[in-house]
């Protein structure tokens, strides 16, 4: 069995990363020119990446899916960015920002990476500003905080409801700076559907060009995933429709670990499902739990009454009303982390008190209107309330919002080692392809922190430990037999889905699919309900194989091609999450399992016998992928129930 | 809702496209345009037929992916939105809806109704950004801004380079999408140490890319899915001109 081997530097946790950096190995100038570095991803960590390799002197090859780096889906982000400044004086630190994420991540996460994640945070703000991010300001000039979920200090710096999209720009224009400079080429409508591994180290990939067909190869001293995450599995998520986990899929059949793919993210405050002709689910900040109270009926006959349309929620009065957030969880109220708020709101609605369609509760702002006034609630979530609008045909300002919960983020993903190397010598993984830094759950405004964090200020510097030893490899060719056949693997896949020629949209098994998924590896989780996923994924594969009908040509912009193979890796990751989901026998973040959980309703961990990372090993296609486990130790954290009562 | 859809088809780059028209039934007034688009394709390819091209991805109006010329207007007839949020309650049962690429000399088909709009990606590679490298700089709040300077820049900064402007503008001028970058880097402390040399490459390169002029039609504000003003076009010339008259750096 393969030792997994985490590379944490020796030392107190707090000076992990400046030894690291004191004591790696480094490339130097004139050689750097030697070294080419393929980056699969333009969101926040790929993009910083390749600009940061850029401005260093690699050649960076940067490959991006969308008709422009500026699309990722990082972009869609609204509610803002963490970081351990402390500016408005509340008591945070480097250190409590590393505490609440790993408690935020019910202790499922590297220490050792999560100390630097908050060690970097302030870092990145310092260079978001220095490139223009138009971040909110108070009067004084100074920068403004809010607050998200899980914390108790203000440390979320934000860009209006575009927080996302601001630092996306941001690195877009880091990495148009390269690509003007000529080191970086960028590779738009470019899908990787292989990696390359030559004698045991990744070496290039190979890819689609999206509008002519073509199959390429692309060769490299290094290669860097940074394709976001699998939520698209479920079908309807709030990921954008291309967001797929090939790469990630791919790369595992070559042989890297996939750590924890049963940590998926709900997230509580999205815009409910409307309609069997749905596409997509629309996420609402977080940020509006600031100001907005969650609340359904008290009593089951007025819930009842509101769904059949003869009461309106205005008519109810304040002590007909459960808050139950509120309620529950007194200390954090409305600010509970994206797991127990997704929960406790899918109690309430199973219990008969959900209101629209039954799968749905209230994000109520009247009393802050009250408190505030509109024009500060506008100023706030302007443009939330106006999206909100556009989609449901209802005005925030009067009637409260409806929100459900829906799948947003996947907290596993590649298994990375501090170096956020994979088990794949030569092929890393950064921002949400890899697994590391939220554990089981991960909390608000702390994605885009890790996406950046990896890209502008991890990788830099880790890869050089690496590309060091590769300074004499000269320039690797692409007519070797380890392309030769990664190129045919992807022909003959290509070939066999165009000759099915069978009868069904690759979206109809895409929708079967999602539903086995929702239904069984959702937010809440049985051990019979994961075995039955087990047994009806490879069934409807196999009907994928038999009765998919995929129009047009391999040689052509053919979106429905694009589709058939991602569905074909959908089915593999599936399955992957559902073993990782049955075999995890406790509850713990994202991951709840009905078998366990406290008298209360609360997630029942288990450290004595989970306290792991749980890393798998692709073992053939059909085959049972086989665990290997990271385990965990706390040393600068004391483990505790995660309580936010 | 039933509807006729009369959708320009076009194989690739080099064929010669043409309108085709479709039916749609039992559409819900709650979908959005882009999920009326899937049924149709879902129907096509019931029929193996091949289904239509378009650009999208988020489906929450914030990427830009997205396009469509709907019934003579960028992102269709709704104000303030992409076509992704489009959604079809605009719209009444048994409509004819014409639904066109971007048109542009800059934006060229690359089938159907999806074009290339890599020329926007060349404009800010010509100077869109400030020069920062990674590493190295001050502390965040060592630079005061102004929240009215930080607002304003925040504005321009919304744009998502749809490229609507160009389809709205009877000249294909991209001044609306080159003047919302400008601005924001000239209301910036940050972006003011390089403002003469950017905003003279990035007209050069809008010129050369075959984009054309802004004659004061205000089109592209009104078909604007984030409602970027014109005010930066004003802003973008007097930046251009002072850079060109009193800045000693040509560029």
């Amino acid at each position: 069995m393969t030792k997994l081997n985490s590379k944490i530097p020796q030392g107190p946790v707090a000076e992990k990363w400046s030894n690291y950096k004191a004591h790696q190995n480094l490339v130097n100038p004139s050689n750097k020119r030697k070294i080419d570095i393929i980056v699969v991803g333009t969101g926040l960590a790929g993009g910083a990446a390749a600009a940061s390799f850029g401005e260093l002197g690699f050649n960076v090859k940067n490959f991006c899916i969308q008709d422009s780096p500026r699309r990722a889906h990082s972009i869609a982000a609204q509610g803002g960015i963490n970081a351990a400044k402390n500016y408005p004086g509340d008591g945070d630190s480097i250190y409590r920002l590393f505490y609440d994420t790993i408690k935020g991540g019910d202790y499922r996460a590297r220490e050792a990476n999560v100390y630097r994640l908050a060690e970097v945070s302030n870092d990145i703000i310092d260079q978001c500003v220095a490139q223009g991010v138009p971040f909110a300001r108070e009067y004084s000039g100074y920068l403004d905080n809010r607050s998200f979920g899980g914390a108790q200090v203000s440390r979320t710096f934000y860009a209006r409801g575009q927080t996302g999209q601001q630092l996306l720009l941001g690195a877009y224009g880091a990495l148009s700076k390269e690509i003007n400079k000529g080191s970086v080429k960028m590779y738009n409508r470019h899908e990787m559907l292989d990696l390359v591994v030559v004698d045991g180290k990744a070496r290039g990939i190979i890819t689609r060009n999206i509008v002519t067909g073509q199959i390429e190869r692309h060769s490299a001293h290094a290669v860097v995933i940074a394709t976001g995450g699998y939520g698209n599995v479920f079908f309807l998520s709030t990921n954008a429709m291309s967001s797929n986990g090939g790469a990630a899929i791919r790369s595992w059949k070559r042989g890297a670990f996939f750590g924890n793919p049963a940590f998926v993210q709900i997230h509580p405050t999205c815009i409910p499902v409307h309609g069997d002709f749905q596409s997509k689910l629309t996420l609402m900040s977080e940020s509006l739990r600031n100001d907005g109270r969650i609340w359904v009926p008290r009593k089951k006959e007025d819930a009842e009454a509101i769904r059949a349309g003869k009461m309106s929620p205005k008519d109810l009065k304040e002590e007909d009303r459960d808050y139950y957030l509120e309620r529950r969880y007194p200390a954090f109220g409305n600010l509970v982390p994206r797991d127990v708020a997704s929960r406790a709101a899918k109690e309430r609605c199973d219990a008969g008190f959900g209101v629209g369609t039954g799968l749905a509760v209230y994000l109520d702002f009247a009393a802050a209107i009250k408190r505030l006034g509109a024009d500060v609630i506008k100023a706030r979530y302007g443009n939330l309330f106006q999206m909100y609008e556009k989609i449901v045909d209802e005005n925030p300002y009067e009637t409260p919002m409806m929100i459900y919960p829906a799948i947003h983020y996947t907290m596993g993903g590649t298994w990375v080692d501090y170096e956020l190397q994979t088990t794949v010598p030569g092929l890393f993984a950064g921002g949400e392809a890899n697994f590391s830094d939220h554990g089981a759950n991960r909390l608000g405004a702390s994605a885009l922190m890790q996406g950046l964090s990896d890209g502008y200020f991890v990788l830099p510097y880790t890869i050089q430990n690496y590309l060091a030893a590769e300074i004499g490899t000269g320039p690797i060719p692409t007519n070797t037999p380890a392309f030769d056949e990664a190129e045919k693997a992807v022909k003959d896949r290509i070939a066999k889905l165009l000759n099915i020629k069978g009868s069904k949209s690759p979206d109809y098994f895409h929708k079967k699919l999602g539903l086995i998924m929702w239904d069984n590896v959702g937010m809440a989780r049985t051990k019979e309900g994961l075995e039955l996923a087990l047994a009806e994924i490879p069934k409807l594969r196999e009907a994928f194989y038999k009765d998919l009908r995929v129009t047009g040509s391999n040689e052509e912009f053919n979106p429905e091609l694009e589709k058939a193979l991602r569905i074909a890796d959908f089915f593999d990751m599936g399955e992957l999450m559902a073993y990782d989901a049955l075999h995890r026998e406790e509850s713990c973040g994202g991951h709840f399992r009905e078998e366990f959980q406290t008298p209360e309703g609360e997630a029942l961990r288990n450290d004595a016998d989970y306290m792991y990372v749980a890393a798998w090993e692709f073992k053939g296609d059909g085959q049972k992928p086989v665990l290997h486990k990271e385990e965990l130790k706390y040393e600068a954290i004391e483990v505790k129930t995660r309580n936010y009562k | 809702m039933d509807l006729t859809l009369k959708i320009w088809r076009q194989e690739n780059a080099q064929a010669k496209g043409g309108f085709k028209n479709y039916e749609v039934k039992g559409v819900s007034k709650d979908s959005s345009f882009l999920e009326m688009l899937d049924v149709l394709n879902e129907s096509l390819v019931d029929k193996i037929e091949s289904p239509v091209c378009f650009d999208h991805d988020c489906r929450e109006g914030i990427c830009g992916m997205c396009s469509l010329y709907i019934n003579g207007r960028p992102h269709g007839p709704d104000d303030a939105v992409t076509t992704c949020q489009l959604h079809m309650r605009k719209f009444s049962d048994g409509d004819t809806i014409t639904i066109e690429p971007w048109r542009a000399k800059p934006f060229p088909v690359i089938k159907d109704l999806v074009v290339d709009r890599s020329a926007f990606d060349e404009i800010i590679q010509a100077g869109g950004y400030t020069s920062a490298s990674t590493g190295g700089v001050p502390d965040a709040n060592a630079t005061l801004i102004s929240k009215y300077a930080s607002d304003l820049a925040m504005d321009a900064a919304s744009c998502i380079g749809c490229g609507a402007c160009v389809a709205a503008c009877k000249n294909a001028s991209a001044m609306l999408f080159v003047s919302a970058k400008v601005s924001q880097f000239a209301l910036l402390p940050q972006g003011k140490v390089e403002k003469e040399r950017r905003v003279q490459k990035m007209v050069a390169k809008m010129d050369e890319l075959g984009f054309g002029n802004c004659t004061n039609t205000y089109a592209c504000e009104m078909e604007c899915p984030k409602e970027i003003s014109v005010s930066n076009i004003a802003r973008m010339n007097r930046e251009f001109l002072g850079a060109k008259i009193l800045s000693g750096e040509k560029v």
